[in-house]
């Protein structure tokens, strides 16, 4: 009998099922369908499953252990409050990404009520509180927490600010009768971030509370748990593949680029350090396992947006069509359009390409040249990609692409713009079998077999 | 030492990359018991005022080596009004401005852009800390 893993993603619109046999290291089978978060989650997850038994033999395979992921029903939402834009905001942006969560909307300094209003009216899952490091401001952190237990009651929060406030906090919440927990500061000293507590509140509340609000009960009684936002689990599958275990060595560092309908996420895992002498790195610092999100770039919800935010122009050096506004207005009515006609597929390719490109430039860090007396002075903000060893694609357009290398080639660092750190000249790579979120599910319990998989699986061009 | 609860935001401030100095000072008085928050060299006035703000800091020490302070520094005081750190104390020292210039008159430039404290060239940072705790009340 083979033992089996059978992982499962709740994407927004597919349900991905992935089958694993975890002796013999491989993946048995992958199936998908429609995700049916509007009726019953269950109805996609049983259609995908008859495509599965279809394609192994059920008296040969056992499945010891369902796990999953999800960014059905919206996906996890947050919203994150700090103090300073460039500081404790960013911070806590950055560790809501980390942990696969859609940020609506960041806030700083002391809440106005027209922000409360709308964070009411925003429908969001969790809120993120921070601001101040510890022992420093605590005045905008009590302030923006009365704020809070005043108006807002039903919104489970995590605090993650000056820790001195803790106690002043409590009392303010407890009072209330709020939902809150604390953690470590994301900020403890100046520029200095710390994610991970902040990452594991956030997967905690998203098991305990979300799933239930997000009517995927019946899911989670019939699998063993639905573990994180599917996010979450891409970049847990990056990190393991980059750093390794505590067995063997990862591959070191990687990029990971998953183009989707409504947006383009980028995953980097590196620590990003200048890669040439006498450059000074500035700003916050950033975290080994970054994660970023660009809502206006997508291949079907978005291509409108991606239209606005890349311009015409810039399309048009990829596909010269004539209507090109138009391709992008249908595929935004159209989100499960498959494209068939060569044009069409050309016209799909050259958005992938104007994502990949803007996504990198967002995510890499850059120089600011400064002109001094003894000549130009770099600063680096971000992280420097440049000698990044791999990059990975993933997400339907560029799986299904006969040449996914020049879609992710335009993510390279370019002379064109210097100063953008992108990467030079690393190894490409594709997730064929679209495994990289369940790699990172089953990399919770058997981070081995999920390497091993991912460095069978995930293969150059 | 034993910490003094006071904190005390430093760094270069503008294109200066002279370092030495500001180690120096952040080894001084994070030895004299102050919690240290160093924003290093070729600092911007948003990266004095950015930590401040979060740090809640009771003084900003600014360094600049290369001459260029007066330009670097216009408008510093306002914009730690216009961030709300009204009452921080700001001291400027290094050698902060060009050539052999009259202090008394530099000094009362200084001065006049909210600097509370302004040091000549060569003015060991001891000096600004005996009145760093004078202006902060330690004793
Ligand atoms: C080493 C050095 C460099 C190195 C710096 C290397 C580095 N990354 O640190 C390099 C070669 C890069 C350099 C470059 C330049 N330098 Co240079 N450099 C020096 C030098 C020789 C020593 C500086 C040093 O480290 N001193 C030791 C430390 C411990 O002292 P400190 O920096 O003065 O800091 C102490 C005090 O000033 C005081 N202090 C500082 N800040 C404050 C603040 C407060 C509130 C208080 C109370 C006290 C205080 O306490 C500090 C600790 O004890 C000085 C000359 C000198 N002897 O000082 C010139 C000097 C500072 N440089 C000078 C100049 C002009 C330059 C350049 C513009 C031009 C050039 N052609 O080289 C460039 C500028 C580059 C730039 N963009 O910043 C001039 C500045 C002239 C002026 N301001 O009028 C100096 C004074 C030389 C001179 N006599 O002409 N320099």
């Amino acid at each position: 009998m083979i033992e089996a893993y059978l992982l499962i993603d709740f994407g927004s619109t597919y349900t991905k099922l992935t089958l694993v046999d975890v002796g013999n290291e491989r993946i048995i089978a992958t199936a998908k369908a429609i995700t049916t978060v509007e009726t019953n989650i269950m109805e996609g997850f049983n259609q995908a499953y008859q495509l599965l038994c279809e394609k192994f033999d059920r008296n040969e395979v056992k499945i010891v252990k369902k796990l999953a992921c999800s960014s059905a029903a919206g996906g996890l939402k947050m919203i994150t409050i700090g103090l300073v834009p460039e500081l404790t905001v960013e911070a806590s942006k950055r560790a809501a990404l980390g942990a696969g969560a859609r940020v609506l909307k960041t806030y700083s300094f002391e809440l106005t009520n027209a922000e409360i209003q709308e964070i009411l009216s925003s429908k969001v899952d969790i809120i993120l509180l921070s601001g101040g490091t510890d022992g420093g401001n605590t005045k905008t952190i009590l302030h923006n927490a009365h704020k809070i237990a005043e108006n807002i009651k039903h919104i489970p929060i995590i605090v993650a600010g000056n820790k001195c406030c803790y106690d002043d906090i409590k009392t303010i919440f407890d009072d209330a009768g709020f939902n809150y927990v604390f953690t470590e500061n994301v900020m403890p000293r100046l520029n200095v971030l710390n994610v991970v507590p902040v990452r594991e509140k956030i997967r905690e509340i998203f098991m305990k509370n979300i799933i239930k609000s997000k009517g995927m009960d019946e899911a989670n009684n019939y699998i063993d748990g639905i573990l994180m936002p599917t996010p979450a689990a891409v970049l847990k599958a990056g990190e393991i593949l980059s750093l390794g275990t505590s067995k063997q060595d990862g591959i070191g560092d990687l990029i990971i680029v998953d183009i989707g309908g409504a947006t383009t996420d980028v995953h980097s895992l590196a620590d990003g350090y200048p890669t040439k002498a006498g450059i000074n790195l500035k700003g916050l610092q950033e975290p080994f396992a970054k994660r970023t999100v660009e809502g206006d770039l997508g291949m079907r919800y978005s291509a409108l947006a991606l239209y606005e935010a890349s311009g015409e122009k810039l399309i048009r050096e990829y596909v010269d069509v004539p209507d090109i506004k138009e391709k992008c207005a249908y595929r935004h009515d159209h989100i499960n359009f498959v494209p068939k006609d060569e044009l069409d597929i050309a016209f799909d390719e050259a958005l992938a390409k104007v994502a990949t490109r803007l996504a990198l430039n967002r995510h890499a860090g850059y120089l600011e040249v400064v002109y001094t007396p003894i000549g130009d002075i770099f600063n680096q903000y971000g992280k420097d990609l440049m000698e990044a060893k791999y990059l990975i694609g993933t997400g339907g357009v560029i799986v299904h692409s006969n040449n996914p290398e020049n879609i992710l080639k335009e993510g390279l660092y370019s002379s064109s713009e210097p100063t953008i750190l992108k990467p030079k000249h690393p190894i490409i790579k594709i997730d064929y079998e679209y495994i990289l979120s369940a790699m990172g599910l089953l990399a919770f319990d058997l981070p081995d077999t999920a390497l091993n998989i991912m460095k069978k699986y995930i293969v150059e061009i | 030492m034993n910490s003094n609860g006071k904190t005390v935001v430093i760094g270069v401030i503008g294109a200066d990359v002279h370092a030495v100095g500001n180690k120096i000072i952040e080894h001084v008085l994070t030895s004299e018991g102050f919690n240290v928050v160093n924003v290093g060299v070729m600092s911007s006035q948003e990266d004095f005022i950015n930590a401040a703000i979060e740090t809640n800091a009771d003084a900003i020490l600014v360094s600049s080596l290369y001459g260029h302070a007066e330009l670097d520094c216009q408008g510093f005081r306002e914009k730690c009004n216009e961030a709300g750190l009204t009452n921080i104390l700001l001291y400027i020292g290094g050698n902060i401005v060009v050539g052999k210039q009259d202090f008394a008159d530099v000094e009362e430039r200084f001065k006049k852009m909210g600097f509370n404290r302004v040091y000549a060239p060569g003015v060991r940072i001891e000096e600004g800390i005996k009145d760093l705790k004078k202006d902060l009340g330690i004793v």
